[in-house]
Formats: structure tokens, C-alpha cells, sequence
């Protein structure tokens, strides 16, 4: 019985735990590569670089002159506080609109959704938020312009790095507003492409749980069509969702590489890419430490969330 | 005539969209393969007046060089579909070779290769491509083989999933038994039993491989400056913003050519049954 459970259930702990080594491992291993023309095993390389770690030393960034700690610290919560934004809305908008589409299938507003949901994710991240920031800030001005603040706001003061966050702790609501209204139009852009993902997913994995027999069984006895949505076919379909929502997030960060250079967000997606052009070994270093330990934390928060949706997945 | 032969198609491949996808998509080929002929002007010259908007003689309008974008962008397709398409049938080859062997030896090999999968698939693709890109130094090959290295995974899932299930099958134990070596059985007796939904996965994963294409030239990670390629043609556009034509063309080229595909992908797997697109969609998600 627990061996099929542990089965049913993917984002094993193994996974995520190699996700910490690997962090070091690729970034290490390019860069190695590149410099020697062969590629090394890393263990004495993987040994000094765990010594430092666990001092807390990340080294040096050869691009900022500061400890890349430092420099993480500043972008991190930038590039967390787009992240979260857009996960919640691609959440949202995503297991909604799968829902509709799975309940209306074959009708008009299942194609509508269908297509739209395939233009989100066929749609390139990099030229969506250039188009956006064209229309809504250039033509529009609906939205404001580039970085996490307008340019004469100063920053909150910092207790979680998070400018919304911060601000309203502050009790500064003119900042509050300030920054969300630098973090909608990217925040959107990011949300697009995930959107897409779990519309398309959610559709697919509500459908599966209609045709199971204990909905057909649950509508058989006359329960409201309500009951048996909320309780029966979305409970049953939420397992598969959050798994595709944890790589989803995935697929977040990855845009956040691309967005972040057209919206001057200064966050880890932009470090990332200024440090691995600049062959900043340290900082690219830190940076798949920190993509490693966020990958481990969604793992984990969705290997919780099953055993709470699902009492089978529950740990015995 | 033609309604006949349509009629034979399975039906996920009668639906309107998988036809308009058939259709653009061989638009595309078409357009890449006839651009010379159909390009008004040199990709490369830089001839007409800068910075001009669209209109006669220059339909997409000019960057800022003077160059003609709509036939950039005609000559574009000669860089991203053939790119892309390559960069699929490399992942499906080494992603199934490896995943064959995992799954056809087990132990140690099996160890060893989905480790080395685990590891590459615990990192967003784009940021690990754009390392890879990095540090083996900026050219088109170099984006080819960075995303290599990060598309073949769910390829060697999917494949060391399917040859897991065919290993214990009654005919490839008899063909064990009788003593053909491990090479023999993968060709003759596994490979047709999991080449068809591997086929679907390279399908659905055309458009995902079009896109970290030009995500990473648009980073500066791929084509070098005079090459006409969709994505560093979008990265000319944010640096003249004003000229929205310059990023917004070669965008809608990505856009379309990507939609197609998929539509492409999204009816093979339909087409297959049910069973078999399960377990193709997850991957998919996975590779995604």
C-alpha cells in the first residue's frame, strides 16, 4: 500500500535534493569546460565550494565587487515578489478557465479558451513584454515605466526586501501603490505563458475525473451538481494541477530572465543572465544555489499540499 | 477530390485547427525555403532610408540600418525552423538512446542516466541554457547545443518509461532467450513499439524548442548581429522603441510559426490513443 502511494506521488524528495547539488554541478561544469576543454569531475571543486557555503561565503562577484550574498539579497526579493504575484494570478486565471473549458467541452467557450490558452503559450515571453511596454507605458501610459519604483520614490525600509511588503509595514501608502503599479504590467506579461500551461492542464485533468465512476456515483445519488463539482471533480483534479503549478513556477523563473531585462527589474532572472555573460563564476554559482532552494521549497510545498488534498498521499 | 482525401485522415487531423496549423506551418517552410525569391530586398543591405515605418517598398518597414525587415524576417525563417527542428531530432535521438539503454539495462546504467536527467530537469530551462550558452561562448551552435542539454530529459523519460513496459513482453524475452544481443533486441524488437510516442513528444516539443531559440538569441546567446534570426531581431526592436515595427514582426513570425507547431503536436497526440497521450502529456508538462 505505501509503495504505490509513495508512486503515485512525483516530486520525490531524491529529486529535489539533487536539485541543492545541482546548482553547483551545471554552472561548475560549463565553466570548467570552457576553460580547460574537458570536463572534470567536480569533487574537489564541489568539496571547497561546500566549505565556503557552509560559512555562509558565496565568494565574490567579479561584476559588482560585492559578496554575491550581497548582491542576491537585493535581488531575490525583487524577482519573488513578481514571482509570487504572477503564480497567484496564473492560479487563478488558469484552474478557472481550465475548469470552464473541461465543463463546457466542445462548445464554444471550450474552443475559445482552447486557443486562447495555446496563443498564451505559443506566444514569446521576451516579445509580449516588449509589445506590453510599447502599448500600456509608451502609446498608453497606462502603466508605469521600468525598475521596481518610479524615480524619485525611495525605497521602504527594508525589513523583507518585498517593496509592497515593506511599504505597508512602513505605513507608506503612496509607495505601496507606487510599487504595484511597477509590478502589474511585468507580473502579467510572466503570468501569459503559466496561464496557458494550467488552463491546458487543468481542461485535461478535469475531464479525466468526470469520467471516473465515483463522480458518476456521486451524482447518482442526487447530490447537487454543485456539491459534486466543489467536493468530488476539483478535489480530484487538484492533485495533478499543483504538480503542474510546481513546474509552472519553473517555468516562471525561467521568464523572469527574459522579462526582467526589457522592465530594468533588478532581480535574479537579470543577475542571472549579466553574470553568466560575464562569466561570473561565483555569482552564477549563487544564483543556481538560490533556483536550487526555491525548486526545493515548491517540492516540498507541493509534496504538503497532496497529502492535504489527498488523505491517501498522507505519510503513514 | 480533395474532400475525399480529407475524409481518410483520422479525425483529430480533419479539425480546423490542426489544418490551419498544417497551413501556416508549410507557409513558413515555404517562405524559408523561397526567400531569395520572395524577399523584396537583401537581408543584409543596408539600403533604404532609416527607421522608416511600414509602407510602400518596405511593407514590415526598416530597422536602423536602413534594412528591409520583411525580408529579414522571410530570411529569418531559414535560420529558426531549420534550428529548431534540428535541435528536436538531436534530443529525440540522444534523450531516446539514453532512455532506451536505462530502461533496457536497468541498475546501474538506469542509476546513472536519469540522475543525470533528475539534475538537469531540477533547474528552469532557460536559466541553465542560458549558462550553458554562456559559457561555451555565443553562436548559433552553441544555443543548439545548450538546449540540447536541457530538452533531452523528458525524451529519455518517456523512453526508458515505454521500453520498461515492452521489456517484460512475452516477444522480447523470447528473442532474449533465444539469444539475439541487447543491440538486436532494442533495433528490431523495441525501437517500433516506441518510436510513435516518442514521434508525438518531438511534435509537441518543436514550438517549446523554437522558443528557447530565440529566447536565447534574443539574449544575445545565439545569432550573431548580421544574421537575420526572429529572436535577435526582437532584442534590435527594445533598443529602438519607437519603431514598433522593428520588434513586433519578427515576433508574430515566432508567434505563428510556434502556434502551428503546436496545433501540429496537440492533434498527433489526439490522433494516438488516449492511453498514450496521457502519459506524453505529462512529459510535455515536464518538459515545459
Amino acid at each position: 500500500m505505501t509503495f504505490v502511494l509513495t508512486n503515485l506521488v512525483p516530486g520525490d524528495p531524491a529529486t529535489a535534493n539533487l536539485g541543492e547539488q545541482a546548482s553547483s554541478d551545471p554552472a561548475a561544469v560549463a565553466e570548467y569546460r570552457r576553460q580547460h576543454g574537458l570536463d572534470q569531475p567536480l569533487p574537489i571543486q564541489y568539496a571547497r565550494y561546500l566549505e565556503d557555503l557552509a560559512r555562509g561565503d558565496l565568494g565574490q562577484s567579479q561584476q559588482s565587487h560585492q559578496p554575491v550574498l550581497t548582491d542576491l539579497r537585493a535581488a531575490v526579493p525583487a524577482t519573488m515578489e513578481l514571482a509570487a504575484l504572477a503564480i497567484l494570478l496564473s492560479l487563478l486565471v488558469g484552474v478557472a478557465s481550465g475548469v470552464v473549458s473541461a465543463l463546457h467541452r466542445n462548445r464554444l467557450g471550450d474552443h475559445v479558451l482552447r486557443v486562447l490558452s495555446l496563443l498564451f503559450v505559443s506566444m514569446p515571453t521576451f516579445w509580449l513584454a516588449l509589445v506590453a511596454f510599447y502599448v500600456f507605458f509608451d502609446q498608453l501610459g497606462w502603466a508605469a515605466g521600468s525598475g521596481r519604483l518610479d524615480p524619485g520614490v525611495t525605497a521602504p525600509a527594508n525589513v523583507t526586501g518585498l517593496y509592497t511588503v515593506d511599504a505597508v509595514l512602513a505605513g507608506q501608502w503612496f509607495t505601496f501603490w507606487n510599487a504595484v503599479s511597477h509590478l502589474i504590467l511585468p507580473a502579467l506579461v510572466l503570468t501569459a505563458h503559466t496561464v496557458g500551461l494550467l488552463t491546458r492542464f487543468t481542461r485535461s485533468a478535469v475531464l479525466e475525473v468526470l469520467s471516473q465512476d465515483y463522480v458518476r456515483s456521486a451524482r447518482a445519488k442526487g447530490l447537487p451538481e454543485r456539491t459534486v463539482l466543489v467536493h468530488y471533480v476539483l478535489r480530484g483534479a487538484l492533485v495533478p494541477v499543483i504538480t503542474v503549478a510546481g513546474l509552472a513556477f519553473g517555468a516562471l523563473l525561467s521568464g523572469t530572465v527574459l522579462v526582467e531585462s526589457i522592465f530594468a527589474w533588478p532581480g535574479l532572472g537579470g543577475y542571472a543572465f549579466r553574470s553568466a555573460t560575464t562569466f561570473d563564476l561565483p555569482a552564477v554559482m549563487g544564483v543556481g544555489l538560490v533556483i536550487g532552494t526555491i525548486y526545493l521549497f515548491v517540492n516540498l510545498a507541493v509534496d504538503v499540499l497532496y497529502g492535504v488534498i489527498d488523505p491517501r498521499a498522507r505519510v503513514q | 477530390m480533395n474532400l475525399r482525401l480529407l475524409k481518410r485522415l483520422p479525425p483529430a487531423c480533419r479539425r480546423p485547427l490542426t489544418l490551419i496549423g498544417s497551413g501556416v506551418a508549410l507557409l513558413w517552410l515555404l517562405a524559408g525555403l523561397a526567400a531569395p525569391l520572395l524577399a523584396p530586398h537583401d537581408p543584409l543591405a543596408q539600403s533604404l532610408p532609416r527607421l522608416a515605418g511600414p509602407g510602400r517598398g518596405h511593407w514590415f518597414g526598416t530597422d536602423a540600418l536602413g534594412r528591409d525587415i520583411l525580408s529579414r524576417v522571410l530570411y529569418g525563417a531559414r535560420v529558426s525552423i531549420p534550428l529548431s527542428l534540428t535541435v528536436v531530432a538531436l534530443s529525440l535521438f540522444v534523450g531516446g538512446v539514453l532512455g532506451g539503454f536505462a530502461g533496457y539495462f536497468g541498475r546501474r546504467v538506469d542509476e546513472v542516466i536519469m540522475r543525470v536527467a533528475d539534475l538537469v530537469l531540477a533547474f528552469p530551462t532557460v536559466i541553465l541554457a542560458l549558462v550553458i550558452a554562456a559559457a561555451l561562448g555565443a553562436s548559433l551552435q552553441n544555443a543548439v547545443l545548450a538546449i540540447l542539454l536541457v530538452a533531452w530529459p523528458p525524451f529519455a523519460r518517456v523512453a526508458r518509461g515505454l521500453v520498461l513496459g515492452l521489456r517484460s513482453q512475452e516477444y522480447i524475452l523470447s528473442g532474449r532467450l533465444l539469444g539475439f544481443s541487447a543491440w538486436r533486441s532494442l533495433r528490431v524488437d523495441v525501437l517500433p513499439g516506441v518510436l510513435g510516442p516518442l514521434l508525438v513528444l518531438t511534435a509537441l516539443d518543436i514550438g517549446n524548442a523554437t522558443l528557447l531559440l530565440s529566447g536565447l538569441s534574443f539574449l544575445g546567446l545565439g545569432a550573431k548581429p548580421p544574421i537575420a534570426e526572429w529572436g535577435s531581431m526582437v532584442a534590435d526592436g527594445t533598443l529602438q522603441f519607437d519603431s514598433w515595427w522593428i520588434g513586433v514582426f519578427p515576433g508574430l513570425a515566432i508567434l505563428t510559426i510556434v502556434l502551428a507547431f503546436n496545433f501540429l503536436g496537440d492533434a498527433l497526440r489526439d490522433a494516438l490513443d488516449p492511453g498514450t497521450a496521457k502519459t506524453i502529456g505529462t512529459a510535455k508538462e515536464h518538459a515545459a
